[in-house]
């Protein structure tokens, strides 16, 4: 076996998204990179996994039994520990196309993007309006509001940040999301999901923030030109499941040299004069006899995922997730193969929305005949959890089988890094999509290497084999 | 999730197919240098591990009518600590184990990778076996190569073709250096796959069947422009 290099530019603990696309553009960039993961798989808390494995973390079976037995073959489900998906106009599908990684993944629409409006026995499920005129035919608002619907759209559209006259007359920069509600007369209703199923805001926080206009406008736009660009709903994702990503960017880094070690325990973080300086770690397969391979080596930076450094991140809130196998489409999704349903916070009491992510085997995620459906939300008790996500059970119809643990923390670095050459990374949050996780990766790179991250012709010049 | 591979009819009853090629072997057999040979006829004595290409494509022609397409995946080193992801055996149609015919370790080490192969990649799998750096071990009068010394030879045909045999795998000794049984090899992997059992069923990958995500594939305008 080669010997691990005695230094490297940067060291990557935890083989999640974030850590994955970072690794690569950074081994794209001529760093040298040791990439390392505790676990014997990649993704981290972000992998895709298989039934089976699914039944033993979550342990809901009497022992001795072997319930995944009955769902056909293990290896045929991928199962997302974090349901999230894709924007198609969003960073994650640029990064993904910059980075050429595209070559090792195949992407399929979702095939509808839904809100709720009112609550259970009363709650109607409808297409999301992905545009002035789909506003005019929704079921989600009556006549007059369809019109100040389409007019508020419209504006949304035209509307140009340099150009003042495009702003309605709003001192953009300083008004709240409110103010501009207010200014096309629109309903509560209609606030509603423009704000939580468009603008995708999971809380309804953004109404009274300073300077929160422009942000939710952008936000908008990315909603509608997401849609615009395959038709169906603004969302894509990867056949076999989300844990393809990581190892798409994992094999970019390792392409561009990057060296990947799984089963591998960090023992200690070296310090120097209160830097990172580098690790001692052992590499070990689960049931290898043996001590496994210990060794040591320098590191310039170490960029981690927060299980990695449990004393330097501080939890800021709980994540409720319940995984649902089902053997029928979702009620009220077209009979699509795939969905995702918001639940608004307002429309059933809550502070936070309610989230549904649904997946197929249109998406080579389960055997025919089943659909993935994952409810998540942030949790606002600390008791009665399931009660929580209870409007979102409802409207799934039958259920076969239900996973769902105790709240995740969410975790976050308590310091930038720049102090002490550790560069941590956030948890995966609540929201419905990688907006936030690109967010992070792009923070992460400011922090570690005080330049912004351009993706946007990252590849070109670099490749040393030239390819057909 | 058995693939079935792309095959196109083209007029005049001629076929296209494709298939993903995947390549394991213990570190420094020869893995890239085989495919550098197979893709570009080049060879390089003193080549670093591997760098800089997603994957390479080389065409066979079979006959008049049939050619064949191999998407050509390198390990890109990640085999070096086990740490292969399951993208890397996901709908491989067909893969080139490589040991060194002077090492008598890595055959272990390949026999070890076709159980692998056999745990994590589509059952029709074809395996080829290939015993590589054939050239160290012949002397100048059986090869235009500079002269190799057959003491140096750890691994007998006899032993590696019997493995072979029992285990249902193709076998050639080859060298990169020299070009030996290169073509060969790849040539009876591509008779091997199921051209006809496909039958003429769908393009030849290119347009895929999910979405585009290249930005000129969409019908969007990109930057400012807005779809509200």
């Amino acid at each position: 076996m080669d010997e691990i290099a005695p230094e490297y530019d940067v060291v990557v603990l935890g083989t999640g998204l974030t850590e994955c696309v970072l690794s690569g553009v950074l081994s794209v960039k001529g760093k040298k990179v040791l990439h390392i993961d505790r676990n014997d798989h990649y993704g981290g808390e972000a992998a895709s996994v298989n039934i089976e494995t699914l039944f033993k973390k979550y342990g809901n079976y009497n022992k001795g039994e072997e319930p995944w037995k009955k769902y056909g073959r293990v290896n045929d489900w991928n199962i997302d520990l974090i349901p999230k998906l894709l924007m198609s106009n969003g960073e994650l599908t640029n990064i993904l196309v910059s980075t050429d990684v595209t070559r090792y993944l195949e992407f399929k629409q979702i095939a509808g993007s839904y809100v709720q409006q009112g609550r259970s026995p009363k709650a109607t499920v409808a297409k999301v309006p992905s545009d002035a005129g789909e506003a005019l035919r929704s079921p989600l608002m009556g006549i007059f509001e369809k019109r100040r619907a389409k007019k508020f759209l419209e504006w949304v559209g035209a509307f140009n940040e340099d150009d003042p006259t495009t702003h309605a007359g709003l001192s953009i920069n300083t008004c709240v999301p409110r103010d501009v509600y207010d200014y096309f007369g629109l309903e509560p209703g209609t606030r509603d999901f423009i704000g939580h199923a468009m603008a995708l805001y999971h809380d309804d926080q953004y109404i009274r923030e300073k300077g929160a206009s422009l942000d939710m406008i952008q936000r908008i736009r990315l909603y509608v030109n997401s849609m615009a660009r395959y038709g169906k709903s603004p969302y894509i994702y990867p056949l076999y499941g989300l844990g393809e990503l990581p190892q798409g960017f994992a094999r970019l880094s390792a392409i561009y040299g990057g060296t990947y070690m799984l089963n591998t325990n960090i023992e200690e973080i070296i310090y120097e004069g209160g830097k990172a300086a580098g690790i001692r770690a052992t590499m070990k397969e689960r049931g290898e006899e043996g001590e496994g391979m210990k060794f040591t080596t320098k590191a310039k930076k170490i960029l981690g995922d927060p299980s990695y450094f449990p004393g330097k991140v501080q939890v800021v809130g709980h994540v409720l997730r319940a995984i649902c196998i089902l053997t029928h489409p979702v009620p009220n999704t077209d009979n699509g193969d795939s969905a995702q349903i918001i639940i608004p916070q307002s429309q059933v009491g809550r502070q936070n929305d309610i989230y549904i992510a649904i997946v197929s085997s249109a998406h080579n995620v389960c055997p025919k005949g089943y659909y993935i459906a994952i409810v998540s939300t942030i949790a606002e008790g600390d008791s009665n959890h399931h009660l929580e996500l209870q409007p979102g059970f409802e409207r799934l119809g039958k259920i076969e089988e239900k996973f769902m643990g105790p709240p995740i923390p969410l975790y976050k670095p308590l310091e930038s890094g720049v102090s002490d050459n550790i560069f941590i990374s956030n948890s995966y949050d609540a929201t419905s999509h990688f907006e936030t996780t690109t967010d992070d990766v792009r923070d992460i790179y400011r922090r570690a290497e005080g330049h912004e991250l351009v993706v946007e012709g990252l590849r070109e010049g670099t490749n040393l084999v030239q390819e057909e | 999730m058995a693939t079935r591979a792309p095959i196109a009819s083209r007029p005049g009853g001629s076929r296209f197919a494709q298939f993903k090629l995947v390549l394991l072997g213990e570190s420094a057999v020869g893995k890239s240098s085989l495919v550098l040979r197979f893709v570009k006829d080049q060879f390089d004595d003193y080549r670093e591990s591997t760098i800089g290409a997603a994957f390479l494509t080389q065409t066979i022609s079979l006959d008049d009518t049939t050619t064949v397409k191999f998407e050509i995946w390198d390990t890109a080193g990640q085999e070096r600590y086990k740490s292969l992801a399951p993208m890397y055996y996901r709908n491989a149609n067909c893969a080139v184990v490589v040991y060194d015919i002077t090492q008598a370790s890595s055959l272990d080490k390949a026999k070890a990778w076709v159980k692998e192969l056999q745990r994590q990649a589509n059952e029709n799998i074809i395996i080829a076996l290939a015993g590589n750096k054939l050239d160290l071990v012949q002397d100048s009068s059986s090869s235009d190569a500079p002269a190799g010394n057959p003491d140096k030879r750890a691994i007998s045909t006899a032993e590696a073709e019997a493995y072979a045999r029992e285990a249902g795998l193709l076998f050639f000794e080859t060298s990169a250096k020299t070009a030996e049984n290169v073509r060969e090899l790849f040539t009876a992997i591509a008779r091997k796959l199921p051209l006809d059992q496909a039958g003429p069923r769908g393009l030849p990958r290119g347009p895929r069947p999910g979405v585009d995500l290249r930005p000129e594939a969409a019908g969007t305008q990109g930057g400012g422009a807005c779809n509200c």
